[in-house]
């Protein structure tokens, strides 16, 4: 319904009275309005279709549902376990987001507040890992996972999103440390205050925008991941601890051998719409959490 | 002076062990088992030199998966970074034009949350929506050409050779374009309404204006919008794998699946590793090339 509103021609402008000058925002519209369509429509299909019976969805793909079919959900949530991955995607994803921002903070802040031999080296060692393509990485990556013990299990793909989300937070934080005032940490020093408390107390908290920025884009990252997970949740009895990622591509396949189109689309609803409805709160940080992210 | 020393140690060890076992350590040995047959099955290999490289030059199917990549690499920036730029000055400066200026249009908040939403949703949704999105009986872009009378139209998407690459490529500029309106858009704020204004009374069009005006002073944003769209080229491995998984007879591959499937679905590591490394040089070229050509003096205002 928002869309009718939007699309309302403008009163005619006061002075300029140039008839073209007067098409020009309707035509914007009209090109407008046509993407927006594209953006939510496939989205919306997939929300009306997680509603319907398997029967629907076969006859006309663009009929509506005769009624809501919540069972539809419960099946995907528990049948096809959308609610098990659910769970292992947020338990990952928020033990990787809690050691990338405490350890990219605290390498970080030493990289841009105290001078060493060999701190350039290091710092150039995390951000150098922005350039190689993870691929590069990915066969080497699943043996010493393996040889650790991990492969499969919910800690290891912790710790690995973990250290392949630090590259971006060193370098994007240790820019944000060095921005940071150097008066109140010397203030800070003279009150005896030691390094550990400074950092604590003082710059971190003085940090928050910054964390807040990389947080989000991290959480991103290591929520959308993809190929991390196919390649390490691999093994005997792995399937237990597949994240939302997985679960979903391998509802899609089953549930196309099986038939239980309206399963899949509510397994994809339920995944598609808690993001989105953080999103849909937290807009602006999230487009400004992306847009530094992306702009590194 | 020891406070400080220990201060160091103790920040900068935690982070450097984790970083150096799952990210260095495996960075380093993939150039190292490149140079190997290993199968995975024995832990024993021999090291075979360049072998695997020889073999990578004469493998059909590694060149079919680059040539896609390259068409990526050469498409996907150019519609994405297009579309981004149409509807971004759409949006900011697409409105009626008055003695006060140029305006945006109305409602410019609500296009860019929702050119968004494909950018919060992960690969994974994105690529299983489409598949049931293209999916010929069930899908609703069929559903929609017959629904128009077209029933001609309504093809096998995905499991037709001809199609399927195609396929991809409109999946991955739909789910990027969101993200570069809005980048653009707030790009586009920095620049002063009287450049427009002014032009637009000399009689320049829209058209114009953006070629002339809009593109030159973005051309700092353009050029890091390229940097991230190739390496979302250069990948495409999500997408491909869960829409297509590079059929109908490879004709959709990229070479990231080829690396996946040598490595998880043949177990040949050594082979797997110099798809890797190849991958890896392909990004170096393409990041080289690119900073020549989009040398170019900025504008400054």
């Amino acid at each position: 319904m928002a869309l009718l509103t939007e699309t309302r021609p403008e009163s005619p402008p006061e002075t300029f009275p140039q008839k073209a000058q007067r098409t020009v925002p309707v035509i914007s519209h009209v090109f407008l309005v046509g993407w927006a369509l594209l953006t939510t429509l496939p989205l919306v299909w997939a929300v009306l279709s997680s509603f319907k019976s398997d029967n629907e969805i076969l006859t006309d793909p663009w009929s509506l549902p005769s009624r809501l079919r919540w069972e539809n959900w419960a099946r995907a949530w528990g049948q096809a376990h959308i609610g098990r991955y659910f769970l292992n995607s947020a338990i990952v994803v928020t033990g990787a987001l809690a050691i990338t921002m405490l350890f990219g903070a605290m390498a970080a802040y030493v990289l841009a507040r105290y001078k060493f031999r060999g701190s350039r080296i290091i710092y150039f060692a995390f951000t150098g890992g922005m350039m190689f393509p993870v691929f590069l990485a990915l066969v080497p990556l699943f043996f010493v996972v393996r040889n650790l013990g991990l492969l499969g299990t919910l800690p290891g793909l912790t710790l690995v999103y973990a250290a392949y989300s630090l590259p971006f937070t060193v370098f994007f934080l240790t820019a944000f440390f060095r921005t940071l005032p150097t008066s109140v940490a010397e203030a800070a020093m003279v009150d005896g205050c030691g390094h550990f408390r400074l950092f604590f107390r003082v710059m971190l908290p003085m940090a928050r925008p910054g964390l807040v920025s990389v947080a989000i884009f991290n959480f991103l990252f290591q929520w959308n991941q993809y190929v991390l997970p196919i390649v390490l949740m691999q093994g005997e009895g792995a399937e237990r601890r597949w994240v939302l990622a997985q679960g979903l591509t391998a509802l899609a396949v089953n549930e196309g051998y099986r038939g239980d189109f309206s399963g899949l689309f509510a397994g994809m609803t339920i995944a598609m719409l808690p993001v989105l409805a953080a999103y849909l709160l937290f807009h602006r940080q999230f487009q400004s959490g992306l847009a530094a992210g992306q702009l590194r | 002076m020891w406070g400080k020393r220990l201060f160091i140690a103790v920040f900068l060890l935690p982070p450097l062990l984790l970083y150096g076992i799952f990210v260095v350590s495996p960075y380093a040995q993939a150039f190292q088992i490149s140079g190997t047959n290993w199968s995975g099955l024995s832990p024993t290999f021999e090291f075979v030199g360049l072998d695997n490289f020889r073999r990578l030059l004469g493998d059909g199917y590694f060149w079919t998966a680059i040539r896609h990549n390259g068409l990526l690499l050469l498409l996907l920036p150019v519609a994405t970074i297009g579309l981004g730029l149409f509807f971004a000055s759409m949006i900011s400066v697409g409105g009626r034009a008055d003695r006060a200026g140029v305006h945006g249009v109305r409602g410019a908040g609500f296009y860019r949350v929702v050119y968004f939403f494909p950018q919060v949703l992960s690969v994974a949704i994105i690529g299983v929506l489409w598949k049931q999105m293209y999916a010929p009986h069930t899908g609703m872009i069929n559903g929609f050409l017959r629904g128009i009378g077209l029933d001609a139209l309504a093809v096998a998407w995905l499991g037709d050779p001809r199609f399927s690459f195609w396929c991809v490529l409109a999946v991955l500029i739909w789910m990027n374009v969101g993200f570069y309106v809005v980048l653009f858009g707030a790009a586009m704020q920095s620049i002063p309404r009287d450049l427009y204004e002014a032009a637009l009374l000399d009689g320049a069009s829209r058209v114009t204006t953006l070629v002339r005006i809009t593109v030159p002073l973005l051309w700092d944003t353009i050029q890091v919008a390229w940097v991230y769209l190739a390496i979302v080229a250069i990948d495409g491995f999500a997408i491909v794998q869960i829409i297509t998984d590079g059929g109908p007879s490879s004709s959709s591959d990229v070479v990231g699946l080829r690396l996946y499937k040598t490595a998880f679905a043949d177990g040949q590591f050594g082979y797997a590793s110099a798809i890797g490394v190849a991958m890896f040089f392909l990004t170096l070229t393409v990041a080289a090339m690119f900073l020549r050509v989009t040398r170019r003096d900025r504008v400054e205002l």
